[in-house]
């Protein structure tokens, strides 16, 4: 294996292949920062330029490319709250707010970090691990799924504030209810589609994200223009604000950003979860984590939200490459592309690649830990220069918001209908929010519901309709407890307090209570 | 105040971004032909970009331009409806598509059958089909059937024992082909237990897991993961064994009649008049003899099956007719 890492080193250095990775970061970040254009489309993009290159350097530019959307998408979640890609949805929950606060050059800085620390620690984890984690990829079955999803869903918490509880978990529920429009694979009836063949395929998270995101910011924008205080703001959130980050703060969120780096890494490697779903878990583990004080900043500018989604969506990244290229499993749209561009090279993704064609395996993986320096490198200088972007005039900025929202969706489908149903959204979406309804509980719902239900389908199907799926695998049984315990922890917590309130006065009673309890 | 000269200078570079990218998606390549056969072409892809008819579109394009046999070609993406919107938008602006050619494939006769679109490739000028895939039963290296009988014998023991995965929803073609498998021994297809995954990555991930015992894909990306070493081919769908996979056994020979041919072909607008048709069709069959065409059909395993105009509509029929038979038997119609 040292053998191979060294062929992948050598051929990684090589001018060529440094030079795509440069290459595949610039544009990667570039594209990934215009909203709603992600990590496809700008992968399609650069496909009839690698046709022309060696395999590995075409390999290296692509994935540098798709590693740098990620890393670039998170910027304009954070400035204008218009997600990049689906998989910084979950980085404008708390990076908005901050920016709105005057701290966007240290959410910029931080998301950076966070993304450093995510795809560096993967890329490790891919270089010394990544032919045994390919069992990890294959021991997850469809009950597995299920049961990741539904601990998913307890992350639903974390978006509800004080006394909005009820909201939240409302907003949960329309979620799930729009993930089931569409064909139902597994009987192959329609729902929900009253009649429309463009609702047949379902509707897109991006669009989804698009709408009640970057379209329903700026309408709210227009809306609100003639109130005083949000001129106040207005002038108050063009201030960048230091990049600098104090050690206090390094303090605080560099053990998130290790525990969401290594949770999104193994949510990278399961083929049926992927980015978006690896930055929601972070975010509602960190949320789990928190103390109650902290809980309360979730949603309204905490530091750990945000760096937790940004470490876990380029972990995640990196560790889609595991499936791809162990065992030619594409786990995401992304890697589907990469893997036909692959086998269109005559190199066989799978088990014997390593042995094959050594040279690219490991110089991609090789690649990876430097385009994480690259990225690094390119983004930290640009940050004052990008945050500009605050200070155009709003009469500009909120068209430019609009038609790159509505052109990025449609470069995705080349469908009108998918503009006219983002209106629809965006319309629904102000009315929520002007009654106070959180969005980001609808996302949360609406990601999850599409693959809770097809797993949970699927699951039963296998089991023959019994429900002991939950239990009889070992993973399984552990997510399931797993879940359990975050739902009920509240409740004993709550439960202890009262009961240490009551016994406060003689603390000695209390104890022999407890002990008579235990 | 430096803030309109790099607000300026953000949007000339997002606009030429944005310019860059559409134009890579539809902008015809450099002209080089000599004698080209046909002025231009207009390729309409029923689905977005980097998909399977996305990909043959672009790849044929390539080969006809390259080539020199067409001297303009052009693209253009219109999904929605699992193609119907596409299929409703030739026969709307049928004046102005004199030069079009609609990618499409098998899913087209599943999809009217069903209802999906109300129109049919009648609605359209079949031109030409121009590759083909078959259908392919796969198993895990490990997997206790070494023959298709081993399956055939465990279904009659009892169909719960068998598990099938597909790509794609009930009712799809990975459906349809260990459906009319299993009907061609005599057992009801209905009884066959299909599990249903979001895309063909995730079923071969269900299979590998041990979740299902068969996957049902294509014989071109069966082949790629027996490349890869973790699966075997247990049967195809072809008429006889392709000369890519000659030891692959086909159902035919082990004494099942199951022969599904999943093709990939082009239409015209309805009303193309008869010449144009054929000098669309001629077009394409130059093409196989053209280096370009060899260099892209080998980059993508495609397997070359050219039916030209009449033949191509008598294959579209007799493919309605078995599919169609095979739902009405699996109660998708009535």
């Amino acid at each position: 294996m040292l053998d191979g890492i060294l062929t992948g080193l050598g051929t990684a250095v090589m001018p060529m292949n440094l030079l795509m990775v440069f290459v595949g970061c610039f544009v990667g970040t570039f594209i990934g920062m215009l909203p709603g254009l992600g990590p496809i489309s700008a992968i399609a993009l650069m496909i009839p330029i690698t046709y022309g290159l060696e395999p590995s350097s075409g390999i290296i530019l692509m994935a540098g490319v798709y590693y740098g959307a990620i890393f670039g998408g998170s910027t304009s979640s954070i400035l204008i709250n218009a997600p990049g890609c689906s998989s910084t949805v979950v980085t404008a929950f708390d990076g908005y707010p901050m920016a709105q606060k005057g701290q966007a050059g240290k959410a910029l800085a931080l998301a950076a970090y966070a993304s450093f620390t995510g795809g560096t620690i993967s890329a490790i984890f891919l270089l010394v691990a990544a032919p045994a984690l390919a069992s990890v990829s294959l021991s997850f079955q469809s009950a597995d799924y299920f049961a990741l999803m539904v601990l998913g869903l307890t992350a639903v918490a974390a978006f509800s504030g004080k006394g909005q509880v009820l909201k939240a978990l409302l907003m949960t529920v329309l979620g799930l209810m729009i993930s089931t429009v569409g064909t139902d694979r597994s009987t192959g009836v329609e729902r929900f589609t009253f009649g429309y063949i463009d609702l047949m395929d379902g509707i897109s998270f991006l669009l989804l994200a698009m709408a009640t995101f970057a379209l329903a910011e700026v309408v709210m924008a227009v809306l609100k223009r003639d109130h005083l205080k949000e001129e106040e703001n207005q002038t108050d959130s063009s201030q960048i604000g230091s990049m600098a980050v104090t050690k206090e703060e390094v303090k605080e969120v560099a053990p998130t950003a290790l525990r969401s780096s290594v949770l999104g890494f193994i949510v990278g490697v399961l083929p049926g979860a992927g980015a978006t779903i690896a930055a929601f878990l972070a975010y509602g583990m960190e949320r789990n984590l928190a103390k109650a004080k902290e809980k309360l900043k979730f949603g309204s500018g905490s530091l750990r939200g945000l760096v937790a989604p940004e470490a876990a969506n380029n972990a995640s990244s990196s560790g889609s490459f595991v499936p791809l290229l162990t065992l030619g499993i594409p786990g995401s749209g992304t890697t589907a592309i990469m893997l036909g561009a692959l086998i269109a090279y005559g190199i066989q993704p799978g088990p014997r690649m390593m042995i094959d064609n050594p040279d690219v395996f490991w110089s991609v993986i090789v690649s990876m830990y430097i385009g994480n320096i690259v990225l690094l490198i390119l983004n930290l200088p640009l940050i004052p220069y990008i945050s500009k972007l605050l200070m155009i005039p709003r009469t500009v900025l909120v068209p430019m918001i609009l038609f790159f929202a509505i052109t990025g969706v449609y470069l995705v489908s080349f469908n009108t209908f998918d503009i006219y149903m983002m209106v629809v959204f965006c319309a629904a979406a102000i009315g929520l929010r002007m009654l106070n309804f959180p969005m980001a509980p609808l996302l949360l719902g609406f990601v999850l519901g599409g693959l809770m239900e097809n797993n949970l389908r699927r699951a039963l199907m296998i089991s023959d309709g019994s429900l002991s799926f939950l239990w009889e695998r070992p993973i399984t049984l552990v997510i399931v407890c797993i879940t359990v315990l975050v739902l009920a922890a509240p409740v004993i917590q709550r439960l202890l307090q009262k009961k240490r309130n009551q016994s406060a006065p003689d603390t000695e009673f209390s104890a022999v209570n407890n002990e008579k309890k235990a | 105040m430096k803030t309109p000269s790099t607000f300026a200078r953000r949007t000339l570079l997002k606009m030429a971004a944005a310019i860059a990218f559409t134009g890579a998606l539809s902008v015809p390549l450099s002209a080089n032909a000599a004698q080209a056969q046909v002025d231009s072409i207009h390729f309409l892809v029923p689905g977005g970009a980097g998909g399977g008819w996305d990909g043959t579109a672009r790849g044929t394009g390539e080969a006809l331009k390259k080539s020199g046999l067409v001297k303009k070609v052009s693209f253009q993406n219109l999904s929605g409806g699992g193609g119907g919107k596409a299929i409703a938008y030739l026969i709307e602006t049928a004046e102005q598509q004199k030069n079009t050619l609609m990618v499409n494939s098998t899913p087209i006769v599943i999809r009217s059958l069903t209802g999906v679109f109300p129109q049919s490739f009648r609605d359209l000028t079949p031109v030409a089909g121009t590759i083909a895939d078959y259908g392919a039963l796969v198993v895990r290296n490990n997997s206790p059937y070494k023959h298709w009988n081993d399956v055939v014998a465990d279904f009659r023991e009892s169909p719960r024992n068998v598990k099938f995965a597909g790509g794609s929803t009930r009712g799809s073609m990975d459906h349809l082909v260990p459906a009319a498998a299993i009907k061609e021994e005599g057992f009801d297809p209905r009884s066959l237990r299909y599990i249903a995954y979001d895309a063909g990555g995730k079923a071969m991930a269900g299979l590998l897991s041990g979740e299902a015992d068969l996957l049902s894909t294509g014989l071109g990306e069966a082949l790629e993961m027996a490349k890869a070493g973790q699966v075997r081919i247990l049967a195809t769908t072809a008429p006889k064994r392709t000369p890519d996979a000659p030891n692959v056994p086909t159902l035919k020979e082990m004494g099942n009649n199951t022969v599904f041919a999943n093709w990939r072909g082009f239409f015209g607008a309805p009303g193309m008049s008869d010449s144009k048709r054929d000098e669309l069709a001629k077009v394409l069959g130059d093409m196989y003899d053209t280096e370009a065409w060899e260099t892209v059909r080998s980059r993508n395993g495609w397997v070359n099956d050219y039916k030209p105009a009449s033949e191509f509509v008598s294959f579209l029929e007799s493919q309605e007719e078995q599919v169609g038979s095979l739902m009405r038997e699996l109660g998708f119609l009535k």
